[in-house]
């Protein structure tokens, strides 16, 4: 059904990049946030990994830092319909962290705990197979507090609430245990391609 | 739950202040919202193109299915600017929602904070508050660049309310112009003892300043919900 008076604005061939229902916030990078942003220092940040692993594992920013960099370049995308492009975010794949903890076979979800409140839940799936990063570095630039830095997590092919900002840790369990968002009317996994973007969707 | 998209019927359209409207919609099916939730507007081309945003809910539940969004036009908004431009009473407009679980207040003390247009959904609790003799509960404290920029103006001021100017003061005003400061959330002091919620709303520089002024008075981080309104048209 086609909006009275409603054509929007010029635009070429669509970018075959972009989900359905977003658009390219072009060079803008928008800041959305539910608490206050804290200001974290490196010399105390830690981020740990338990639950269901064989070995729980805790690690200082310099450890963190030290281990082997991997890059992500290409886009993020925010449920509130903004899409990011061509970004290049450097940090260390979940993969290395989580070889270093050997999950149990029972890990089959994770919490994602962060240094404020905020939670949010993913299966592990969509944190293994190089899909995700702890990241501290994004276009060149240190990560800044206002998009959660010193480090946050990068799953950039789910919306990017699943993106935890300020990340402390990794929670693994056996079942799925909604988050922040996702107890308050939020998709569980989030996918933007199939535009998982609320409960039920 | 956001529920399925559905048709709203327009109303009627209201200024509020220079570029900003309110729009009174009623649905056919409906659903209720909670003080601070959002809609989110879908607008469709001939061709198929959608553009979709989010606006707050202004209107405090009263049970009828109707409710307020106060929109503001944004410089080159392609939602904003259109429904700014274009809509009128018995238009048909596509929406979702309502939405958001945690930027909601039903019950117990509250500061409200606002900057601008992130008064929309503090003015939903505000005015449920009024609506149920319980404004006792509540503190809104209301950051404008001038008075003319203050949505909402002949229902706004109250006890409960205090209103700050960024750029330009009413004549007769005794606070100097200038940013939201601490002396400004004095008189929501005693609200910290009574373990009240802060719901602070606005820019993200507003924002981040308002709730920085609030860890600074004392207020505990775990009792402040915030949202950030991005220049996201």
């Amino acid at each position: 059904m086609a909006t009275r008076g409603f054509f929007g604005r010029d635009r070429g061939e669509r970018d075959e990049r972009l989900p359905p229902g977003q658009y390219d916030t072009g060079n803008s990078w928008p800041v959305l946030t539910a608490e206050v942003t804290p200001t974290l220092a490196t010399d105390t940040w830690t981020f740990r990994i338990d639950g269901a692993v064989d070995r729980p594992t805790t690690w200082t920013w310099d450890e963190l830092r030290a281990l082997p960099e991997s890059v992500y370049e290409g886009a993020i995308h925010c449920v509130t319909t903004w899409s990011k492009f061509d970004m290049t975010w450097r940090g260390v794949s979940v993969d290395t962290l989580l070889e270093a903890v050997g999950p149990q076979a029972s890990a089959q979800y994770a919490v994602v705990l962060c240094h404020t409140a905020y939670t949010t839940n993913l299966p592990l799936t969509d944190l293994t197979g190089g899909k995700a990063w702890v990241a501290w570095e994004a276009d060149g630039e240190p990560l800044d507090r206002q998009h959660g830095g010193p480090a946050r997590l990068l799953v950039p092919h789910l919306y990017f609430w699943k993106s935890a900002k300020f990340v402390a840790g990794l929670q693994l369990i056996d079942h799925d245990e909604p988050g922040f968002w996702e107890r308050n009317g939020y998709h569980d996994r989030g996918d933007p391609w199939l535009e998982q973007r609320y409960q039920g969707d | 739950m956001a529920g399925p998209w559905q048709g709203a019927r327009v109303l009627a359209v209201r200024d509020e202040a220079p570029r900003v409207k309110t729009f009174r919609l009623a649905l056919d099916d409906p659903t209720g919202h909670r003080a601070g939730q959002h809609y989110v507007i879908r607008l469709t081309a001939p061709d198929g193109y959608t553009a979709s945003r989010s606006y707050s809910v202004a209107s405090a539940p009263d049970g009828t299915g109707e409710f307020e969004l106060t929109v503001e036009r944004l410089e080159d908004g392609e939602v904003s600017g259109y429904l700014h431009d274009v809509v009128e009473p018995g238009d048909e407009l596509e929406v979702r929602g309502p939405i958001g679980g945690w930027f909601v207040w039903e019950d117990g003390p509250a500061l409200l904070v606002g900057g601008g247009s992130g008064v929309v959904p503090l003015m939903a609790m505000l005015r449920l508050a009024r609506a149920t003799d319980r404004s006792h509960l509540v503190r809104l404290v209301a950051s404008v660049r001038t008075p003319t920029d203050l949505y909402y103006a002949e229902e706004l001021p109250g006890p409960e309310v205090t209103v700050v100017h960024s750029r330009i003061a009413p004549p007769g005003s005794t606070r100097p112009v200038g940013r939201i400061q601490a002396d400004d959330l004095a008189p929501a002091a005693p609200l910290v003892a009574e373990g009240a919620t802060a719901y602070v709303c606005g820019s993200t520089g507003f924002a981040d300043a308002a709730s920085t002024l609030l860890v600074d008075v004392g207020w505990p981080v775990e009792r402040i919900r915030v949202e950030r309104f991005g220049a996201t048209g």
